[in-house]
């Protein structure tokens, strides 16, 4: 992986700039020292490591102002990082950045239970959110399986999803509001606690770009009640295509259910093992599906979606009788990358998106692969939005896997795209899937998306050499090649 | 040679495009035309009608994915989801109800006209706006260069999202030439929970209380007495008092039970009602498309400002305070249609102080094209946001060719 060149000059200031942090961030908020440096070394991609020059912690929209300030006119670049569990790299330093980590913002502001939303500071975990106002019957939509652990600053970065998002959306769809910095320390607010904006939708623009456009410092979401209810149930293939079609029935009945998510026989098998949910193991494949909402509306469902099932050919299945069992079913699905780790020494796991009517076709090319590079692959799937999440295992002690597997990895990517879906559905590119960007996108695609970057960061200083493969100068980006009356345009007089 | 140019594809766009940047000529971006009471008026030497984009070039009911070309009628998108059992769940307001150009058969305009404007409706609150389904396109810049973003997926991160810039930049940014929605099965069944009688606060107070309840609340409207009486539904306009509305929608017995729960909850605040599916699709519509404004009050002039829901009530005070006028709500309290006698500044003013210490924007939904020529239009932005949306003006279209000045005078 190709990082941007170190700036020698920065590195030779490192002094200057601690002494300068430190000015503006008192006390242990600066961290200069190399092993307390190694804990920020990568994120949730721990195949890629690398010392930041430094690391400031600061707690305080001012103090982020003042450092960015800073950095924007001594030309230092910035990583900001969450909770550092993203699983592309986009929290991976760089050895000529400041790593601006915004975990001691982690105090919920206010509970408006009238007007259904809270406003916290970025690095409150997600469930941190839910656990605030659950006490009052409300929780926070979205939620991704890191869910203990990531930030509410960095879900907005990389627009997490979880395994409720078909019927409850996307992070995108649950902020209400931000307070944000830019690089050159301009302290905005986009949205509030109303909905939608009277300009261009920059909050809209904001989330999922992977902290290349301002560093985050005060969130306003959404809050939900708790739906009354929920039950699971457990639906058994003897192939992942029938598995497929039933979600399709169930969506073409005009049900959404809460969560609908699918495991191959790899997954199965793992995850059986680690947490004995009680999965039935002759399967190919198994959908749970859960419906949420008041008590006749569930129990009226998961009848509709055990008939359905069972037209389209489903030899198991199982509906949970209680919250335990509900639970149960759940714990093999959310323990499943846990579940692989126990199989194999190392895993990646990637993140395509595709239509779903593909899986089949796609599952089975990846068996393909999979014999190719003798490496065994284990899938979960966010059935209900498209979302394929394969595991790959391999040994990184033994020559050569590490590079193979995410040859494999790249491989499947391509294969998504090649379908008509996409590189990554919640992970974000970061450095992982950066250079595969092409892949998806053209020259001119990728030139508009960094004229948009350089509308907030002229020089880019924020999180270089993340998410796009080719770092264009904005003065370049913005050229205009026009040439007056002389292009030809036989088309014009026709219209 | 014509002032309008109307290109067949994708490719002529970019001709036309190319063109208007070479010659310094700006461009009205136009898909049926039926919305160009809504922004500032344009400033244009040309006219780029993009009426022959039109058509459903994919739909797969069982992805829930749709894909059509700009300015495909919204009628015929409506027909062809109501067919599949589905709908757009963001429930895009007809404007031409407002402007008095509906004609009656269907939906007034085109998706793009609904996209760039990032429409919506009562279900907002509950389901989201168009930025919220509306998951990639294909366009051209103002540079005179086709790009795409997004995909055919529910979920996807890779890379900015620029539909949520499009959506809601009424042209300014880029011609779209393609776009593709999400769209999701209908409800089974529709009711509505009426409340009679209470005033805006007791009123704004009991939707918030419906919207915080696990009932999902799929529309929370409140009418003033005077506004309520120009329903074209019997049970509404024949209260002869103010009249709140809660829509519950879902299968059958799901819709039953939430309905009693909610007739228990307004049960202690007033007399209750309930329309059922055919009575509540007529009426959701009429809050959908600010109809009560309609017709015999054509001529005023109309706002359309969102604010946190339980500021509603208070702003709605303010604002017949100072200008006179009618208000009725929706979004809880959150939204609030606004209508007074036209003034030669349409009020902005008194208008913007009202909602200054709540937040929240405000914008002039319908004044003759004078009045719009010269009063904000839209909410205008603190300085260095409006410096920031500029940058991103200029990051799509540096020369200023794309509806300039439809959004803000000067950009």
């Amino acid at each position: 992986m190709q990082m941007p060149d170190p700036d020698q000059g920065v590195l030779d200031r490192r002094a200057d700039i601690v002494a300068a942090m430190r000015a503006i961030v008192p006390g242990e908020g600066v961290i200069a020292d190399d092993a307390m440096l190694k804990a920020f070394e990568c994120d949730g991609l721990m195949a890629y490591r690398q010392l930041p020059l430094v690391v400031v912690l600061p707690e305080t929209t001012a103090q982020v102002s003042a450092i960015l300030k800073y950095c924007h006119e001594h030309g230092v670049k910035i990583v900001p990082r969450g909770a550092g569990t993203g699983l592309s790299g986009g929290a991976l330093p760089l050895a000529d950045a400041i790593t601006l980590g915004l975990s001691k913002f982690n105090r919920v502001l206010e509970i408006d239970y009238p007007n259904r939303c809270a406003v916290v500071q970025p690095g409150v975990t997600n469930l941190g959110i839910t656990k605030a106002v659950e006490g009052d019957g409300f929780y926070y939509a979205p939620d991704p399986s890191s869910q203990i652990a990531c930030s509410i600053g960095g879900n907005i970065a990389e627009n997490s999803g979880g395994v409720h998002c078909l019927k409850y959306g996307l992070t995108t769809n649950n902020v209400l509001g931000v307070e944000m910095v830019l690089m050159d320390g301009t302290v905005l607010r986009l949205g509030g606690k109303h909905l939608d904006s009277g300009g261009y939708d920059l909050l809209g623009v904001l989330t999922g770009s992977e902290g290349l456009l301002g560093v985050i410092t005060e969130v306003t979401v959404r809050i939900l009640k708790k739906p009354e209810t929920a039950r699971a149930v457990l639906l058994g293939f003897n192939s992942s295509e029938q598995g497929g079609d039933c979600v399709a029935a169930i969506i073409n009945a005009g049900i959404i259910p809460g969560g609908i998510e699918m495991m191959d026989k790899p997954a199965i098998h793992a995850t059986e093992e680690f947490v004995h949910a009680g999965y039935p193991l002759d399967v190919e494949a198994l959908l749970i599906v859960e419906l949420d909402g008041p008590q006749v509306e569930v129990d009226y469902l998961i009848e509709r979606v055990g008939e359905i099932a069972k037209g389209e050919g489903a030899v198991y299945s199982r509906i949970s009788e209680n919250e335990e069992e509900r639970a149960a079913f759940w714990s093999g699905r959310k323990n499943a990358f846990p579940a692989v780790g126990r199989m194999s020494p190392d895993y990646i796991c990637m993140d395509g998106t595709i239509p779903r009517n593909k899986l089949a076709l796609v599952l089975q090319r990846m068996n393909e692969m999979s014999a190719k590079y003798g490496l065994r692959v284990a899938n979960v799937f966010h059935a209900g939005d498209g979302n394929l999440h394969p595991l790959i295992m391999f040994d990184a002690n033994q020559p050569g896997e590490l590079d193979k597997a995410e040859e494999f990895g790249a491989d499947i990517l391509k294969l998504c795209v090649e379908v008509g879906g996409v590189l990554t559905g919640e992970h974000g590119v970061g450095v992982e899937k950066r250079d595969l960007m092409g892949e998806m996108f053209t020259e001119d695609d990728l030139k508009q998306q960094q004229r948009v970057k350089c509308a907030f960061d002229p020089n880019h200083q924020l999180n270089p050499g993340k998410v796009y493969p080719t770092l264009h100068r904005c003065a370049e980006l913005g050229r205009m090649h026009i040439s007056r009356g002389q292009v030809p345009f036989p088309d014009i007089p026709r219209f | 040679m014509t002032k309008i140019l109307k290109p067949d594809n994708a490719e002529q766009v970019l001709d036309a495009v190319k063109w208007a940047v070479s010659e310094a000529t700006p461009l009205e971006i136009r898909g049926r035309g039926t919305k160009d009471g809504f922004g500032r008026p344009v400033q244009a030497g040309r006219v780029l009608d993009l009426s022959n984009l039109s058509g459903i070039s994919f739909y797969d009911p069982g992805e829930l994915v749709m894909t059509v070309g700009p300015a495909t009628p919204m009628a015929e998108i409506e027909q062809a989801l109501a067919d599949a059992n589905q709908e757009l769940q963001f429930e895009p307001m007809d404007l031409g109800v407002l402007y008095g150009n509906a004609s009656g058969a269907g939906a007034t305009g085109s998706i793009g006209g609904v996209i760039a404007a990032n429409l919506s409706g009562p279900r907002r609150v509950k389901s989201g706006a168009a930025r919220d389904h509306f998951l990639g396109f294909q366009a051209v810049s103002g540079r005179g260069e086709v790009f795409k973003s997004g995909g055919r997926v529910m979920k996807n991160v890779t890379g900015f999202d620029l539909s949520k810039l499009m959506a809601g930049s009424f042209g300014t940014l880029a011609v779209m030439t393609e776009v593709t929605l999400k769209v999701l099965p209908r409800p089974e069944k529709t009711r509505t929970v009426l409340l009679m009688g209470t005033d805006d606060t007791t009123a704004v107070g009991a939707l918030c209380d419906a919207l915080g309840s696990s009932h999902e609340v799929a529309g929370a409207a409140h009418l003033p007495a005077d506004v309520a009486a120009r329903s074209g539904v019997g049970y509404v306009s024949g209260a002869g008092s103010a009249v709140t509305a809660v829509r519950i929608e879902g299968p059958g017995p799901s819709v039953e039970h939430r309905c009693n729960a909610l007739r228990g909850m307004f049960g202690k605040l007033g007399a209750v009602e309930e329309l059922h599916s055919h009575n509540s699709v007529a009426f959701w519509r009429e809050v959908r498309d600010a109809k009560p404004f309609a017709g015999d009050l054509a001529d005023r002039q109309v706002w359309r400002i969102s604010v946190p829901p339980t500021a509603g009530p208070g702003v709605g005070r303010r604002l017949i305070d100072a200008l006179g006028g009618e208000v009725f709500y929706d979004w809880g309290g959150g939204l609030i249609w606004f209508a007074l006698d036209p003034r030669a500044d349409a009020g902005a003013g008194a208008v913007r102080a009202a909602i200054q210490d709540c937040g929240g924007h405000a914008t002039l939904i319908r004044a003759a094209a004078d009045v719009r020529q010269t009063v904000d239009v839209f909410q205008p932005q603190p300085e260095p946001l409006a410096e920031l949306s500029k940058r991103v003006k200029g990051a799509f279209d540096p020369e200023g060719i794309l509806n300039p000045g439809r959004m803000v005078a000067g950009v």
